[in-house]
């Protein structure tokens, strides 16, 4: 089995945005979506034309829109990373127990999220790396319940090269076989009855080199779709 | 019949040491900035404090916690910016921490305004923080059994209030306050301006009155953003 070099994968891999823009062509107009903090935050710039998902943030409000100029912040409007957003008509505010329910009820279609580690069964990773310091969890172990659809965004390997996609996590869970699909920076791949499914990847990737860059069996269900995205 | 308090000293002058504070707010929105720093004022130590956040720069809950105020800290994340007085603190072992999802933060605090001692939600399942508590099946989902969370004060932020303590509050800066304020036995609310009784419609009250005993006028109250950009230190 051949093994691609740091250096190969990074030539060809997705940028953090071109993940971004392959996840937010999976969601439909009208969907209701929260956005982790950080990564996950760029998938609301890639919304295809024609299609307007509405936000929501866990502090209590539904149908932000960008960040205000600089100067224009009005501190009473964040998101749950604390930045200053805007509001767009329709939108509505909230408690947090209300936000909450949105989020454990069932009525959110898409949660984003990132992620250290996802298992085959759908566990994730992603709130400590369990190596000390001060543990913070924020709303991360809630929102991987109820909605529709969770997705993780992720580089496919580690800083170091180690599978992300693995058989069993080895940090701190952020829930259990909550994770519906992850779009890494060369695959696109589902979670299905407690195995990775490939759906979509790098056409300058094997099917070979893919499968040594991961801790689990990545199996195929139906064809499999050439990954490509923009440059952004 | 008529709640409102002259002086944020005297608001808060109830408040004995070893009491359990929930302080509103989500980082700096919705942060009642001039209790906190009445409270810091007022002397009241080894407090339990209920947050979401471990405040930032060195004002308002940064700051009671910075003056060792705060013997045990009740939050979902205490990680952000700039918080380093908590971490240096609890590195240093010198404040413990209850690490709580937020939405079970937020569901603990209504249950426990609400008369509901136990519940049981998805959240944390599997996970370390699920450790030691009980777990049960419903529909064939596992689900982990939490607990109410009350507190001897509330300290909150609103933007209207009346006489008789009804609120209603400011774009994102609700959050956690509607709710800290049935969950308190004694409950303080700071609200940028006292309206005359029906100066809120009633169909806007967001928190009626019933769980507010105490309302004092701060107008133009401080944001926590803004004192950290100028790095304003308290006291």
């Amino acid at each position: 089995m051949s093994k691609m070099t740091m250096e190969q994968l990074a030539e060809i891999k997705l940028s953090n945005a071109q993940i971004a823009w392959r996840a937010a062509q999976d969601i439909e107009d009208g969907a209701y979506v929260n956005l982790g903090i950080g990564f996950p935050e760029m998938v609301a710039k890639f919304q295809p034309e024609g299609r307007e998902a509405i936000f929501h943030t866990e502090n209590g409000v539904l149908g932000f829109g960008e960040a205000p100029a600089a100067g224009e912040e009005d501190w009473d409007l964040i998101n749950a990373g604390k930045k200053a957003i805007t509001l767009k008509p329709g939108s509505a505010f909230f408690h947090h127990a209300d936000s909450f329910a949105m989020v454990r009820g069932g009525h959110l279609d898409v949660a984003i999220l990132g992620a250290y580690q996802v298992a085959e069964n759908g566990d994730l990773a992603n709130w400590s790396t369990g190596r000390g310091g001060v543990p913070a969890v924020g709303g991360a172990m809630d929102l991987v319940h109820g909605a529709k659809r969770v997705a993780v965004l992720t580089d496919h390997v580690t800083k170091k090269g180690d599978p992300k996609l693995v058989a069993a996590c080895t940090m701190p869970l952020t829930g259990v076989g909550c994770v519906t699909r992850i779009y890494t920076s060369l695959a696109v791949v589902d979670v299905e009855a407690g195995r990775f499914v490939l759906r979509e990847k790098l056409p300058a990737i094997s099917m070979e080199d893919l499968q040594a860059l991961m801790g689990a069996e990545l199996t195929t269900n139906g064809p499999v779709g050439d990954l490509i995205a923009p440059e952004l | 019949m008529d709640k409102q308090v002259a002086t944020l000293a005297e608001a808060v002058a109830g408040i004995p040491d070893g009491a359990r504070v929930m302080i509103g707010g989500f980082g700096g929105s919705g942060a009642p900035i001039e209790l906190i720093h009445a409270l810091i004022d007022s002397g009241a130590r080894d407090l339990t404090v209920v947050n979401n956040n471990a405040g930032n720069g060195h004002v308002g809950l940064a700051a009671l916690i910075e003056q060792k105020r705060v013997k045990k800290l009740i939050c979902s994340f205490p990680r952000s910016a700039d918080p380093r007085v908590f971490t240096e603190m609890y590195l240093a072992g010198e404040i413990e921490l209850e690490l709580v999802p937020q939405g079970t933060l937020a569901e603990r605090i209504r249950a426990g305004g609400a008369g509901i001692p136990a519940f049981h939600t998805p959240t944390s399942y599997g996970t370390d923080l699920a450790v030691g508590k009980p777990t049960a099946e419903f529909d064939g989902k596992p689900y982990v059994q939490e607990r109410w969370l009350k507190a001897d004060y509330a300290i909150i932020k609103a933007e209207l209030g009346d006489a008789m303590g009804n609120l209603s509050y400011r774009m994102a800066a609700r959050n956690f306050n509607p709710l800290m304020a049935t969950a308190a036995t004694h409950t303080i609310a700071q609200v940028s301006r006292v309206v005359p009784l029906g100066g809120i419609d009633p169909e806007q009250v967001v928190t009626p009155g019933i769980f507010v005993n105490s309302v004092v006028e701060v107008a133009e109250p401080a944001q926590e953003e803004a004192l950290n950009r100028a790095e304003a230190v308290y006291p």
